[in-house]
């Protein structure tokens, strides 16, 4: 056989092998160790903060500080994020150029908030809500929107808004969905930035503790309430606008909005938050 | 929950230790020392740690506190500031010489003025 057959051969032995391999993943429960993750997890953030129900760590770190809950009861009393809810309502169903609206795109009168965000097998990649709002504004002839604040975080805030209570439940059913959960899960763990921290440093395991006079949230919980009023930007922002600072915080270089790390740590986080319920918008100091 | 329990004793011990900085406050190398450690894009070793004459600390790490006695061996204590990953792989302190976060002059500065308290 001249070396270049050889060559054939093997590069033809490689691929049956290959393919071998991927049909034996095909039968991997992804689920169940995504499953085994979020209990081991929760059960890690339970047992720091025995006091707390699963359900409340969807107020962030008002969850665990009853002096500044009281304080937060207080604002959300008269929601700083009402006026930020009617604006995204009426971007909501306001018509495009084409005589469409947003309210086109999505079912059940835009409440959706627990369809997101997932791994759209197609496309290869983890949509969120912001993403779709954007997709829709696309695809039908629309410019897309700034992914940290303004009307996209409205219109998000608008459906989350008509969505509270639905539970959470974020799938992970295939290897390439797998895949960009454990990119998210890493992006989670590992330490960045001139600080070289980690989100887990900060939100796992000290949780609680308090920096300076801020006192850090648990991670579970993190994604349910977004976007979020926060006093600090006087306006509604959205999760990545949040991801972003934490990053900058520490020295890192902060990222895009609906950048492919950022959705896949937003798939990761929700991931987490399994059996919460989605409870936004919400304001934050 | 992880709530430092010296926080409540360091309370107390801390008041001989801010007379001990005090009596040594007017060297200026000190004085430049503490103001690089307290400055929240320097040091902000206050982010963390209770250290004496420092507002709203934080309780990442353990009060800084009775360090000579800790310390026998300064360099020791440069080595935990210089890159506290060293000693403890997992560690949330920042690596403060190792990633720049200080010149190696500021480093010294600091070591010596937490080497008073
Ligand atoms: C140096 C510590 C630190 C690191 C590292 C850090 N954060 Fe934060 N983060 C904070 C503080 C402080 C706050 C504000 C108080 C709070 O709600 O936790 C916060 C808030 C948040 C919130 C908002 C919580 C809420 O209830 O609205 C999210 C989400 C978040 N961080 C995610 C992350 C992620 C993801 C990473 C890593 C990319 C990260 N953080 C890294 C300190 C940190
Ligand atoms: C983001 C949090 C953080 C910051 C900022 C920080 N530290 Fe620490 N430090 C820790 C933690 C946590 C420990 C506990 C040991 C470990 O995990 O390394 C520690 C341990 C120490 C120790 C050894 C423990 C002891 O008391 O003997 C010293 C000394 C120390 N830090 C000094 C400093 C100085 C000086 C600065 C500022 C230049 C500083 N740290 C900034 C978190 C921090």
């Amino acid at each position: 056989m001249s070396r270049l057959s050889v060559a054939r051969l093997l590069q033809a032995v490689f691929l049956i092998v290959l393919t071998m391999v991927s049909n034996s993943a095909l039968a991997v429960n992804y689920q169940a160790l995504v499953d085994a993750d979020v209990r081991k997890f929760q059960a890690y953030i339970h047992k720091e903060f025995p006091d707390v129900r699963t359900a409340d760590f969807a107020d962030g770190v008002y969850a665990i500080d009853s002096q500044a809950r009281k304080q937060w009861k207080e604002v959300e009393e008269f929601p700083p994020y009402d006026l930020a809810v009617d604006e995204g309502k009426a971007l909501f169903n306001k018509p495009f150029a084409n005589g469409k609206s947003l309210a086109g795109c999505f079912p059940n009168g835009g409440a959706v908030r627990n369809k997101y965000p997932y791994f759209d097998e197609k496309r290869g990649q983890v949509v969120t809500l912001e993403m779709a709002i954007n997709d829709c504004l696309t695809a039908n002839g629309e410019k897309p929107l700034n992914g940290m604040k303004g009307d996209l975080a409205k219109i998000s805030a608008y459906i989350a808004f008509i969505s509270r209570g639905q539970p959470i439940h974020v799938k992970v059913e295939s290897a390439a969905a797998y895949k960009a959960y454990l990119k998210g899960k890493q992006f989670f763990y590992a330490k960045r930035g001139q600080l070289n921290m980690s989100c887990a440093g900060c939100h796992m395991e000290y949780a609680g503790r308090q920096l300076r006079s801020e006192i850090i949230s648990p991670a579970l919980g993190h994604t349910t309430h977004f976007p979020v009023f926060r006093l600090k930007w006087g306006e509604i922002g959205t999760l990545h606008r949040r991801y972003a600072g934490c990053n900058e915080n520490i020295g890192a270089k902060p990222l895009a909005a609906q950048s492919e790390e950022y959705r896949d740590l937003e798939f990761f986080q929700t991931a987490m938050c399994n059996g919460l319920s989605f409870n936004g918008p919400a304001s934050r100091k | 929950m992880k709530r430092s329990g010296l926080c409540a004793v360091a309370g107390l011990l801390l008041l001989p230790s801010i007379g001990l900085a005090d009596l040594q406050g007017g060297d200026p190398n000190l004085a430049k020392g503490k103001a690089i450690a307290f400055d929240m894009n320097k040091g902000n070793c206050l982010a963390c740690h209770m250290m004496a004459g420092g507002d709203d600390p934080g309780n990442f790490g353990p009060p800084l506190i009775q360090m000579k006695d800790r310390y026998p061996d300064k360099t020791v204590l440069r080595k935990q500031i210089w890159d506290a990953t060293e000693k403890n792989p997992s560690s949330v302190m920042p690596p403060f010489g190792k990633h720049g976060i200080m010149s190696e002059s500021e480093i010294d500065q600091v070591v010596d003025y937490v080497y008073t308290l």
